[in-house]
């Protein structure tokens, strides 16, 4: 974010090549942000104060300034409640589960992508795994339940063709829940994830190729000796940036799927958050909740950012 | 050569034929979901359906076209889209332009930068973003869906990024011309930049179509409810309370399901050929910097 000072700047400065102005304060450049600032200002400062609420027993009635004050007392009953660990256990499941999956899922999925010489066939393959990560969970869980469902095609298809006697619950039943929820996220995202590593072998120096082939390596020491290690630093990068992500896992995809049948292998914070707060009318529980999620996140972000840039010199700006 | 080789020979077979496989796994659901769609209710019904139609017909679609709240649903679809992706644009790239420009030039450009970015790394939440939408009176009204996601810091800073790419020359051409910064982004940048904005438009675009959630909390009665919403309830939750009774039959139609869902995915299937063209290199600009 820092601008690197240019060369000549000293030399507006120097006498006699130009005369030394004050600074005119551009205010058509302050004009152009303004919408931006007010509406971020409306629509993200304004709610951030709104967490106080967390603190209070908040009324409708009363507003913010007329609710009681109750100081730790949500976070209190939160951190003994029971439902509340499991809750916590479920979401680092699935997220570290999905974190992890759609790192080596995509990681083996590009380095065999790239051994395909076919231009053709290659990008074919590419227009298809990108695809579904464009699709809502709106969209995709309507085609999943009638999919998963105990006369949908998949159950059809493990009856008739692979002789299971029952049809298998995937949305009604604890673990296959899990499982469908883990690999149904691989499934959306490992395509649109193999992007960046694509980008990262399509840099690598080919003489690099070269000179092991010179060395008599065959194609399977040149992906362990040249491709991997080439890749090592962004995929230091992409697991340390992912880091930030292990108390999401992904509300659309388990909002749309999960039913109370499951909730106690299928819930996670979010949707917790959802339910104690707009269904339950909890909304002061329900944001001491959601902060403690926000405070961790943001913990976790600023750290993996430092170790993403002293591991591998990665900055946004 | 190691591509002329035994080993690599079959391996590459094998190759072919599981990556071929796996993006074949990727297409199915939506392919049969469309199958689904075309069959007759009777076959559908029963589960005859796999990977081609059984009794061809179109009427599902004629039947989901012929339902009130679906088009209700999918006008105020394409008004949260057109309406929400102009306003995003015009506010996120004229904010980016002077975000673009050099701390020396423009003061307090870092600290506006700042002021966006602590957004992207800590939120209020559900709860008090719900109680805001309340206070302002903005519940049942199509600005409770396009106001709050309005300003994208992530695409402000690809657009900031790709003007700061913009030759410096041009930019003093126009100003020696006469032109203000107003003048300069509308006639020069934004003309540079139309491929790159293009594509973030069509990522709006496709977040607005797909985003339920919002119309879930803030809408409420069928006649406000954007179509992701709409499906959302219908399809996912199955609850058809306040709809018309005559839908509700309609509704536990395996075909007329799968119709609905198709149509909803349709507009994002149609613009995926441009996305595609663009995404990588949208990526690309946003993670190359100077």
């Amino acid at each position: 974010m820092n601008d690197t000072t240019l060369p000549n700047a000293k030399l507006t400065k120097a006498p006699g090549t130009r005369k030394k102005r004050g600074y005119r304060i551009p205010w058509t450049l302050h004009l152009m942000v303004l919408p931006a600032v007010v509406l971020v200002f409306v629509f993200s400062y304004l709610p951030m104060s709104g967490i106080i609420i967390a603190f209070q027993d908040y009324k409708a009635a009363l507003g913010i300034t007329g609710s009681p004050w109750v100081g730790l007392k949500h976070f209190n009953y939160m951190f003994e409640n029971e439902y509340f660990v499991k809750i916590i256990g479920n979401t680092l499941l699935f997220a570290c589960s999905k974190v992890v999956l759609n790192l080596i899922i995509p990681f083996t999925f590009a380095l065999l992508l790239n051994e395909i010489r076919h231009m053709g066939y290659k990008r074919a393959i590419q227009t298809l795994v990108y695809l579904p990560h464009f699709l809502s969970w709106v969209i995709l869980s309507g085609i999943l339940i009638d999919l998963l469902s105990q006369t949908g095609i998949v159950n059809q298809f493990l009856m008739n063709l692979l002789g299971l006697d029952k049809p298998i619950f995937f949305l009604g039943d604890g673990t296959w829940f899990r499982l469908t929820i883990i690999f149904s996220d691989v499934w959306k995202e490992f395509g649109f994830n193999t992007i960046i590593f694509l980008a990262a072998l399509a840099g690598i120096n080919p003489s690099l190729y070269e000179a092991a082939e010179v060395d008599g390596a065959g194609r399977f020491k040149q992906t362990m000796y040249v491709t991997i290690p080439s890749l090592i630093p962004i995929l230091i990068v992409v697991a340390t940036l992912a880091l930030g992500n292990v108390l999401n896992a992904n509300f659309d995809q388990v909002f749309n799927l999960y039913s109370p049948m499951i909730y106690q292998q299928g819930d996670i914070i979010d949707t917790f958050v959802y339910r104690e707060g707009l269904l339950s009318g909890q909304f002061s529980f329900a944001t001491a909740v959601s902060l403690f999620k926000s405070v961790i996140s943001l913990i976790l972000i600023v750290i993996s950012y430092r170790l993403a840039y002293k591991l591998a010199g990665y900055r946004i700006f | 050569m190691y591509h002329k080789t035994l080993p690599y020979r079959i391996f590459s077979v094998f190759n072919y034929a599981l990556l071929g496989a796996v993006s074949i796994l990727c297409l199915l659901p939506m392919y049969h979901l469309l199958m689904v769609s075309l069959s007759s209710t009777a076959p559908a019904n029963a589960g005859l359906v796999s990977f081609w139609p059984i009794g061809f017909t179109l009427e599902a679609y004629a039947r989901t076209f012929d339902n009130v709240n679906f088009l209700t649903s999918l006008w105020v679809s394409v008004k949260r889209t057109v309406l929400g992706t102009g306003l995003a644009l015009v506010v996120n790239a004229i904010a980016a332009y002077a975000l673009s420009k050099d701390a020396r030039v423009f003061r307090g450009r870092n600290v506006y930068l700042w002021y966006f970015v602590v957004t992207m790394l800590f939120s209020g939440g559900l709860i008090p973003g719900y109680i805001l939408i309340l206070k302002l009176g903005l519940m049942n009204k199509l600005m409770a869906l396009i106001l709050p996601g309005l300003v994208a810091v992530y695409n402000i800073i690809l657009m900031l990024n790709f003007f700061r790419t913009v030759p410096r020359e041009l930019e003093e051409a126009a100003f020696m011309d006469g032109a203000g910064h107003l003048r300069t982004f509308f006639s020069v940048y934004l003309p540079i930049s139309l491929p790159s904005i293009a594509t973030i438009a069509l990522f709006t675009m496709v977040g607005h179509w797909n985003a339920y959630f919002d119309g879930l909390i803030y809408m409420k009665g069928a006649e406000n409810l954007p179509l992701a919403s709409f499906m959302q309830t219908v399809i996912v939750q199955g609850n058809m309370t306040s709809f018309d009774p005559d839908m509700i039959a309609n509704m536990s139609q395996r075909t007329i399901r799968a119709s609905q869902i198709f149509i909803g995915a349709l507009p994002i299937l149609l613009v995926y050929p441009f996305l595609q063209r663009f995404f990588v290199k949208g990526i690309v600009i946003g993670a190359v910097k100077e």
